[in-house]
């Protein structure tokens, strides 16, 4: 062995050490703040808790779309945040203005599923007509050509959100049964509970089609080797094109969701909340559909508690905290979270 | 004998570069046939064009009397025209089990996929032993009858073989070449490309000569092993 190859070596050692003592003092410094702040309030930090896995689970419906187009034709789509936020624009005109539902009650409510329906079925189609017309014909060039038509696409759609929405923020009543519950003195609203109940079998469903069903398993086959696919007689056109259908059906669900918990609709809410899927997606590990899931969740936590415990930086830090956590998570790995290719041996 | 699969003048072009000249054969059935010719001659293009994973730009190709020439491929996987890709290729993420799973996407006959799992895997015991490990963790050998196992799981009536013994230790070639006879004991009607000229030449019934992308001697494969010029390019004589 040579001696550089021994400098290696020491550095690579040294290295590994010093990331081991940085990781371990940063999980004990945050276990510190948690415990600090659940034992000064426990009730606060139960609440901060739940806001922010309702915030997760969203983020969550949204990270799956990156993920699902990155892991299979190594794209990131730029647009996929401003479908959200088409998503939640088209769930307000269609609740309150094609239906004029304002408030809740139970043929509302049936609006409401049958606005879930028709969102996710839309904004299906609408992501299968992305990718059929304006990436399928650029999926052997270079890599930098699906890119740049992404960032146009995601223009495009903005567009129509400004067109469609006005250039303000909107504002919207939920359709969803009002009221909170109350726990030692801390209430939670009912819409941060509908967020996670109607997310939570979204992504049982989605998890059960990716493993359990002949279609996921041909959007598996076709991520890890297109032609490899073909040769077991898989379309790999209409597996690529199920898979926009997928994302674009979880995009949809969320702007509903969206819109009717938080009452708010923006042409630029793909640009907000986009980027803090997409971060979830690369958090987790990118390509990796448990790693979007956990990656969002983790920062719908994170943001949660920072903005919500009685000893934190307060919400006009949110953001900072999480990307300073993302920065320092990829310096260290930067594969994410669960995103550990396989070796593969020759 | 009937012609299973007819190639005729094919061309295929990476862009502006023409791969495959002009290649004419013909497969019978119940035949081993062989297409050897050394490293760039445009073997692999060749098969991979009958899979339909390229166009070509001119000729045609026949199978079972259906032209296939230019259709999707997995149409023609439907038709019983399988093919072991060059490099092995078997998806690295998934387990053994899965891989050959996948082998037979296009089947629903449940009971004989049942059949034809144990089938490969009596054809390749060592693949019952890693039946459920990741096969991107397998040794090359393992990985290639994976391969080969796989593509057997699409109930081939015409199975392509690109290059099985490629970087395998001799022991393991032997194994592969002898498992190819059996296949074709199964009533599995085989075209095989090969490097290793002598043993394809051993194995199969007629044999092609590819030469920077056009066919310039064909047989019967026990004439070409005599032949003097197949001997000094291809056998190392
Ligand atoms: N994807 C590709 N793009 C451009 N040229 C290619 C590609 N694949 C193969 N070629 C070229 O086509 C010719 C034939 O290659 P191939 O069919 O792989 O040969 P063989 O299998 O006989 O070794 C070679 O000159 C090779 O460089
Ligand atoms: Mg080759």
């Amino acid at each position: 062995m040579s001696i550089f190859a021994k400098g290696y070596q020491a550095r690579k050692i040294r290295r590994r050490y010093l990331e081991r003592t940085l990781g371990s003092i940063a999980s004990v410094l945050i276990i510190f703040w948690l415990t600090i702040n659940f034992i000064k309030s426990p009730s606060q930090f139960f609440q901060a808790s739940i806001i922010g896995l309702s915030n997760g689970v969203l983020y969550a419906l949204i990270a799956l779309g990156y993920t699902l187009v990155y892991g299979i034709i190594e794209l990131i789509n730029f647009a996929h945040g401003d479908l959200f936020m088409l998503g939640a624009v088209f769930s307000a005109n269609f609740i309150a203005i094609w239906f004029g539902k304002s408030s809740s009650s139970p043929g509302a409510w049936l609006v409401f599923f049958g606005c879930l329906i028709c969102v996710m079925s839309v904004s299906a189609g609408v992501n299968v007509g992305i990718e059929r017309f304006a990436y399928r014909k650029l999926r052997r060039a270079p890599k930098l050509a699906p890119l740049i038509t992404a960032v146009g696409v995601s223009f495009v759609l903005q567009f129509i959100g400004l067109r469609w929405n006005g250039s303000g923020p909107k504002t919207w009543n939920s359709v969803l049964p009002p009221g909170q519950f109350e726990i030692s003195g801390v209430t939670i609203a009912y819409t941060t509970l509908y967020a996670i109940a109607i997310t939570l079998p979204l992504l049982i469903l989605m998890t059960w089609i990716v493993t359990r069903t002949r279609q996921g398993k041909a959007m598996r086959a076709t991520a890890q080797d297109q032609d490899a696919a073909r040769l077991m007689g898989i379309n790999v056109d209409r597996t690529i094109s199920f898979t926009f259908a997928l994302g674009g059906a979880l995009a949809g669900a969320a702007g509903l969701i969206f819109q009717q918990t938080r009452g708010l609709t923006s042409y630029n809410l793909g640009y907000q909340l986009g980027l803090i899927a997409f971060t979830s997606a690369v958090m987790g590990g990118i390509g990796s559909l448990q790693g979007a899931v956990l990656g969002a969740l983790l920062i719908g936590l994170i943001q949660g508690l920072n903005d919500g415990l009685p000893i934190g930086l307060g919400q006009q830090w949110s953001q900072t905290v999480v990307f300073s956590i993302l920065i320092l998570l990829m310096a260290f790995r930067p594969t994410g979270l669960l995103g550990k290719p396989v070796t593969e041996k020759v | 004998m009937t012609a299973m699969l007819e190639v005729k003048d094919l061309q295929v072009a990476y862009g502006a570069i023409l791969a495959v000249k002009n290649v004419s054969l013909t497969v019978n059935q119940g035949e081993i046939v062989t297409l050897i010719g050394s490293n760039g001659a445009g073997k692999s293009t060749t098969l991979r064009t009958i899979s339909g994973l390229l166009k070509p730009k001119a000729g045609t190709i026949t199978f079972l009397g259906e032209r296939i020439d230019g259709k999707e491929g997995h149409l023609i996987v439907q038709k019983g025209l399988c093919q072991s890709p060059e490099g092995r290729r078997i998806f690295p993420r998934m387990s053994v089990r899965e891989n050959l799973e996948l082998g037979a996407f296009l089947r629903n006959d449940k009971t004989v996929i049942a059949e034809d799992f144990e089938k490969v895997l009596e054809l390749f015991p060592r693949l019952r032993e890693r039946i459920e490990q990741k096969a991107g963790t397998m040794s090359g050998g393992e990985q290639q009858m994976l391969a080969v196992g796989r593509a057997m799981m699409g109930a081939p009536k015409l199975l392509l073989l690109d290059e099985p013994s490629m970087g395998l230790a001799p022991v393991l070639v032997d194994m592969i070449f002898e498992t190819i006879v059996k296949i074709r004991e199964q009533g599995i009607t085989i075209l095989l490309i090969e490097q290793n000229a002598s043993a394809a030449l051993d194995v199969a019934d007629r044999a092609y000569v590819l030469e920077s992308g056009t066919i310039k001697m064909s047989g019967k494969a026990s004439d070409l092993a005599k032949d003097e010029a197949v001997t000094k390019a291809y056998l190392g004589g």
